[in-house]
């Protein structure tokens, strides 16, 4: 089947104006009869499901929580992306384009990262319309900071709690499409399959977390706004509960699944402390805006950070790579940070950690502050704590956490820091109006593959989220459904809907009597431990071929070993888990496949063969400058197929952030 | 170190519960609240029990997930801190712990730990948003925003949700839940053109799931995972009184 991404002709900047003006339309009447299903309630989801509702189609949403309001972008911290050029630095929608397509390492589509850019700017009217509460300055206005890979300031922000405050902003615009019956919320509910009629998606199996049964829904439509699958590698900066379920049961059902291997290690999390560590905290990206990042000179330097003079630090990301400092892409900080620790100059107990240091900032703003308030000649104590202040209202919450993880205070001491997993830009193949290789079956967010190439660059996963939900969907929808509006609602009696329901119920039986030996936390730490060490920060073609043949032998004891205790009748999160730890594991095998199929480094994926003299990723052009689509074929089985990219605007060069 | 924990144990809705006393050994101090749980609910796996079920999520005290009460108090002994972000360096070797979940009648229990909070849900439904349809917003900076104001309604956007208020007050009010969003709102100019009817709907509705009423103990506060204050109960109640004087009568 040749892929067809239908992006719309014409040039770049009138791609999406051409595509809103030529799409179907459905009319009012026609859309009380059409029903959508949403799987998830994050920012993809919550806002897909609010926008669907308000334009008055029958909408459906599920989630696995026990509110829609707990879904995990909430705990996005840094901020959001939009092309405003508020802060007038030469910020446009080209340049947010530009950005991420670099930052991307070219491995992404122009056509859907353009129209992304331009929604940006509506998508932070709209939450300030909802009444999202963003950082002002005193003249009213909305305040701006930088993030990695770019050299504007162009990240709208709430404190380090920017995810929470646009989910509910978002989660209130559900709320109200619930109370005002356009939204019926499942909360507490998985999906776990799609079903199809006559090769469209027609609904789900849904399973009530609560009482254990299965239910059907019917649905002219399913969106599948899941989220991604760091938790893949057990440790990540995921929430316990984040999957690959609903997205891996889609792939199963013939929907394609694009660059598996693409997963964003992000440099700065508090590090692991011991093998009872159950996840990973993030410290938000924007503190690179402040912090310094630095290393002692002198290998295995056991000395405290406070023993050790100005030059005997290594500021190795401003050494480096002086034109962006410590704001450089999150994949090349990453790898710079592991290379410093495998090099001996980690610090900390375990020595795989490095230092993000506030210290300098802390006296910088302490100084600004001084001078506001006429203090010119302010000792150093009353700097340091005017500074302390400053930082407080820019990072506190962040602060606040890091203390009562780690027991130490960052005002004080500098962080330790290191490399976590954090999101996944790999995701379902979609097209331009993002619907997979499966009629009827779309994917918005971190579910789907589209936006980020190789790398994402920080603070667009929100806008990404919302850019979909708010503003694409809609359009989209439209446009597929109004073939659709002679479509009667299918009742849930019909055939396919008892044989996927009985396929679903057989896998659970078949998973509860086992009865083994070994729990499912066991078997999701052993997959993790396999796929950080040769899936990880740095992969080679060896570890990867070991990796394959260890989780095909993972999945072969899981299937004959698991053991799972209660019944399937009752609120059960071990059997909850088990599923989603059986599908953790395919897809691992999946991305390690991927991985070994791409002989290049790109982004996130580094591959150890393929470097330049100085370490940085050395991407293949003429070979891999294609999204690798993988078609699911059976057990272990799959076929790779080929979405060439075409560049017609950028012309991909070896990046460079020096 | 090692622990004895005396845990609530419920098999669903319908049943009678009880405490049940586990041990746990080789606790270290590094380990969160729940990653001790975790090694106890590994524990009965092993010996072929039930694990204990419990809420929990994003494990860094922001989706609002976990809901312990640890030794009387919601969200256990630290100040500012979900059950999640609770490390297990406040704990001695020897200590007992005693683990119950929120105890409300708006929140009956689902099983052990877990409650349903949907109560909260529909309160958010009876008026805790903006009315704007996407796509209809004006430029952001249109609309300057005094920043202390702006700021004071982030502090009440922080509300996670927890219901540890709830648990924590001695009638089950849920008027800090209730207040944080209303004031979320109310500080707005954005909130404005809807701000007596949302104040008057939202307490209608916190009566209806039977929330029980404040009475200025300021528990709620104190035990508030992120420190929200009670001035926004104040400021609830004013907004209650001067809609309800301005005739707003709840929508039917």
């Amino acid at each position: 089947m040749p892929l067809n991404s239908k992006i719309p002709a014409g040039p770049l900047e009138s791609k999406w104006k051409t595509y809103k003006s030529t799409c179907k339309l459905v009319n009012p009447a026609n859309k009380r009869q059409l029903e959508i299903i949403v799987i998830g309630t994050g920012l993809a989801g919550a806002s897909a499901a609010a926008a669907l509702g308000e334009m008055g189609y029958k909408v459906k949403a599920f989630c696995f929580q026990d509110s829609p309001r707990r879904a995990h972008s909430i705990a996005a911290q840094g901020g959001i992306n939009a092309a405003k050029n508020y802060q007038n630095d030469g910020d446009s929608t080209f340049r947010l384009f530009y950005d991420t397509v670099k930052g991307g390492d070219y491995r992404a589509r122009e056509g859907n990262v353009y129209r992304l850019a331009e929604v940006s700017a509506s998508i932070i009217d709209q939450c300030v319309a909802q009444g999202v509460p963003f950082a002002r300055e005193y003249g009213g206005l909305l305040s701006n900071r930088s993030f990695g890979g770019t050299q504007v300031q162009r990240t709208f922000y709430a404190a380090g709690q920017t995810g929470q405050q646009l989910l509910i902003g978002a989660y209130q615009a559900l709320e109200r499409q619930v109370s005002l019956g356009n939204v019926e919320m499942y909360s507490r509910h998985e999906m776990m399959d799609v079903v199809k009629i006559d090769g469209v998606a027609r609904g789900i199996i849904a399973r009530n977390l609560v009482t254990g049964e299965l239910e059907r829904h019917f649905g002219h439509a399913v969106l599948l706004c899941s989220g991604g699958y760091g938790n893949v590698f057990y440790l990540s900066t995921n929430a316990m509960g984040s999957n690959v379920s609903a997205a891996w049961k889609a792939h199963k059902q013939g929907a394609f699944f694009g660059n598996p291997c693409f997963t964003q290690i992000h440099p700065t999390c508090i590090p692991v402390s011991g093998d009872h560590q159950s996840k990973l905290t993030l410290m938000s990206e924007s503190l690179r805006n402040d912090g310094r990042i630095w290393v002692p000179k002198q290998k295995n330097d056991s000395r405290k950070a406070s023993d050790i003079p100005e030059e005997e630090r290594d500021y190795y990301l401003e050494r480096r790579y002086p034109a962006f400092g410590n704001l450089v892409p999150r994949d090349v900080a990453s790898r710079a940070a592991k290379e410093r620790c495998d090099e001996g100059y980690g610090v900390g107990a375990s020595k795989m950690a490095v230092y993000l240091d506030f210290a300098a900032a802390i006296m910088r703003y302490g100084k600004i502050e001084a001078n506001k308030q006429g203090q010119h000649n302010a000792d150093a104590t009353a700097i340091r704590a005017l500074g302390e202040a400053v930082v407080k209202e820019k990072y506190g919450n962040l602060f606040e956490m890091y203390e009562k993880i780690t027991g130490e205070d960052p005002y004080k001491m500098p962080m330790r820091i290191y490399p976590a997993v954090h999101y996944t830009m790999g995701g379902l193949w979609v097209d331009y109006e993002l619907m997979t290789t499966v009629p009827g079956l779309y994917a918005l967010g971190e579910a789907n593959f589209s936006d980020h190439g190789a790398n994402r660059l920080g603070a667009s996963a929100l806008m990404q989220g919302l850019a979909d939900g708010y503003f694409v969907i809609p359009y989209t929808m439209g446009n597929n459904l109004a073939d659709d509006i002679r479509t009667k609602a299918i009742p849930t009696d019909h055939a396919a809907f008892v044989a996927a329901e009985k396929e679903v119920s057989d896998r659970i039986n078949k998973l509860m009597s086992i009865k083994g030996k070994t729990s499912v936390e066991a078997f999701h730490k052993r997959l993790g431990k396999i796929m950080w060490e040769k899936c990880g920060m740095a992969r080679n073609a060896k570890g990867l071929t070991e990796a394959i043949a260890e989780i095909q032998a993972l999945k072969k004891e899981f299937w004959s070993d698991v053991r799972i205790p209660g019944d399937i009748n009752e609120f059960n999160p071990e059997l909850d888990k088990a599923g989603r730890v059986a599908d953790f594991i395919e897809l691992g095998e999946l991305m390690c496949k991927d991985a070994l199929n791409r002989n290049e480094s790109c982004g996130g994926h580094f591959r150890e063969e393929y470097q330049t003299p100085d370490g940085e990723a050395m991407r293949q052009d003429d070979l891999y400058s294609y999204v690798a689509a993988w078609e699911y074929k059976g057990d272990s089985q799959e076929e790779l197929h080929k979405e060439d990219l075409v560049f017609d605007v950028v012309h991909p060069s070896q990046r460079s952030y020096k | 170190m090692n622990l004895t924990l005396k845990v609530w144990r419920q098999k669903n809705n319908k049943a009678k519960g009880s405490f049940e006393t586990f041990k746990v050994n080789g606790i270290s101090s590094e380990m969160s609240f729940l990653e001790m749980f975790d090694v106890l609910n590994e524990q009965l796996v092993a010996e072929n029990k039930e694990p204990v079920a419990f809420d929990h999520d994003c494990r860094e005290g922001i989706c609002g997930a976990c809901s312990m009460y640890i030794n009387g108090r919601a969200h256990g002994p630290w100040h500012h801190n979900t059950t999640c972000q609770l490390h297990m360096r406040e704990y001695k070797d020897g200590d007992t712990i005693v683990v119950e979940p929120w105890r409300a009648n708006s929140f009956p229990v689902i099983k052990d730990l877990v409650v349903d909070r949907s109560a909260f849900d529909r309160i958010i439904q009876s008026g805790g948003y903006i009315s704007v349809n996407t796509g209809n917003a004006v430029d952001a900076n249109s609309l300057p925003i005094d920043k202390q104001r702006a700021d004071e309604s982030f502090a009440a956007a922080t509300c996670i949700g927890c219901g540890a208020c709830v648990a924590a007050c001695p009638n089950t009010s849920a008027m800090l839940f209730v207040s944080a969003k209303v004031s979320h709102l109310a500080l707005l100019p954005q909130g404005e053109p809807e701000r007596q009817t949302r104040a008057v709907n939202m307490i209608q509705q916190m009566d209806t799931e039977g929330f029980g009423s404040c009475t200025n103990i300021g528990a709620c506060e104190a035990e508030c995972p992120k420190g929200i204050s009670l001035e926004n109960i104040a400021r609830l109640n004013r907004e209650y009184i001067s809609s309800v004087f301005a005739g707003e009568e709840p929508a039917a």
